[in-house]
């Protein structure tokens, strides 16, 4: 008898798929947690292809679990979704709702049809409360997923916008460095700079270490590694922009940087790159102050 | 265990860091960086103190799988120092002369931050016990 209610549901849901659509979407609208994000046009294109994918879904007859293989549509649709409102600035309980809300409907159209407060409407009722319940749950799971992977890619932008490679001059590229050199930065640190010496043809590279708070020896190491990898690139490297305090505190740790041609100004690397470069620069007398 | 050094007496607590991640030793510098200030320490001393506390603090990270940061104001018969005390619970050293050789690692480092960090601060000392956890205790004098 179960499976009669659940069949006649799924008939049902296709029968009345319009009168559904209506109400659902009602509600979604009439939602006080909804935001501007989705415009009511796609809401109702979503809705109409949901319940498609749902009522085919059922019409195989396996509510219990939704991991199952017949509700493999229902998830991808639903986790695109997700993935689309986490993106247009939805929020997570606005998106679940899209679930939710689609309770009252189903539930009414249940009632209407086997009669409300009957055991068979009953336990209709349950059975699909615990599907929709799942259902909203993974939907909720998702769009936090699809947040956490915009963080990780807007960290990763935001390395590689902190860590721009400029070209000073024919053949000189110059990394400005802010913040703390750690492993992952020194990786798209290296990345971007190789990537800009082939590009540009360069023949000279500047670090300024002006920005970076402390040297310790592990920074150090990242330095030394990305000096080398530039050597191998067939290009000079100059680190600029060591304070005193730095190079003093460099000595006391007993690094040994004589191998890399350091500055304390970046003005004093930019001369210097110049110079290998074979170009100098000649101040206009009649300028001169 | 009696691994806590009292040598130099009881200070005034100014913070403890906890040192599990990479993030924690961003904050444990930041925090060494303001009381030190607050100390009245010279760019110079600022700079080697942050520096030390990076290296050891990066060792508890690295050899001693996670630890705390004990950081305190001492007052020593009028002479004041900034005083940090390192502790983990790792595998401690086994060989405490070969760990205090310059260019000694047994990963990947440089090999100077034990011996570096005792150049750029003015006391320096390290208790371990195999199995058990080490702890190094800095002071600078202002
Ligand atoms: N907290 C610690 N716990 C266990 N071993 C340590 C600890 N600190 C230092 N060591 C050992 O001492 C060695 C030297 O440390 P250090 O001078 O900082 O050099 P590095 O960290 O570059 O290896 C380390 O390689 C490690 O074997
Ligand atoms: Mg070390």
């Amino acid at each position: 008898m179960a499976n009669d209610t659940m069949t006649s549901v799924a008939t049902l849901m296709r029968d009345s798929q319009k009168e559904i659509l209506a109400d659902w979407v009602d509600q979604q609208l009439k939602d006080p947690a909804r935001t501007q994000a989705v415009p009511e046009s796609s809401l109702r294109a979503s809705s109409n292809e949901f319940l498609s994918i749902f009522q085919e879904a059922i019409q195989k007859g396996n509510l219990d679990n939704m991991a199952a293989p017949e509700w493999e549509g229902a998830r991808k649709m639903l986790s695109e979704l997700s993935a689309s409102r986490a993106l247009q600035g939805s929020t997570p309980s606005e998106t679940a709702s899209f679930i939710f809300s689609l309770k009252e409907p189903l539930f009414a159209l249940i009632n209407k049809q086997l009669g409300a407060g009957n055991i068979a409407s009953s336990e209709a009722i349950v059975r699909y409360s615990k599907v929709l319940d799942q259902l909203g749950l993974y939907t909720f799971e998702s769009f936090q997923k699809s947040r956490e992977a915009v963080i990780r890619r807007q960290q990763k932008d935001m390395l590689e916008m902190s860590t721009p490679v400029i070209k000073l001059w024919e053949g000189v590229v110059a990394v400005p460095l802010i913040g703390t050199l750690d492993s992952a930065r020194t990786q798209i640190v290296m990345e971007n700079l190789l990537q800009a010496i082939v590009d540009t043809n360069s023949k000279v590279a500047i670090l300024d270490i002006t920005g970076v708070p402390t040297v310790d020896t592990q920074t150090a190491q990242h330095l030394i590694k990305t000096v080398s990898a530039t050597r191998l690139m067939g290009a000079d490297c100059i680190v600029s922009g060591i304070r005193p305090q730095i190079a003093q505190t460099i000595v006391h740790l007993g690094i040994d940087i004589q191998d890399i041609t350091t500055k304390a100004l970046m003005s004093d690397a930019i001369r210097e790159a110049m110079e290998r470069t074979g170009w100098s620069v000649i101040r206009n007398t009649s300028q001169e102050s | 265990m009696a691994r806590e050094n009292l040598e130099f007496g009881d200070g005034v607590l100014l913070q403890h860091c906890a040192l599990q991640t990479e993030d924690d030793l961003v904050l444990a510098r930041a925090a060494i960086k303001l009381h030190s200030t607050d100390l009245g320490f010279s760019k110079l001393n600022q700079t080697k103190i942050v520096t030390a506390a990076s290296e050891l603090g990066r060792n508890v990270l690295e050899h001693g799988l996670g630890g705390h940061l004990k950081i305190d104001a001492i007052d020593q018969f009028g002479r004041k120092g900034l005083r940090l005390i390192f502790e983990d619970n790792g595998p401690g050293i086994l060989d405490m002369e070969l760990a205090l050789t310059d260019g000694y690692t047994s990963k990947k480092g440089l090999g100077l931050g034990l011996t570096g960090s005792k150049r750029l601060m003015d006391e320096f000392s390290i208790e371990s016990q195999p199995g058990e956890g080490t702890t190094v205790m800095v002071i600078k004098w202002t």
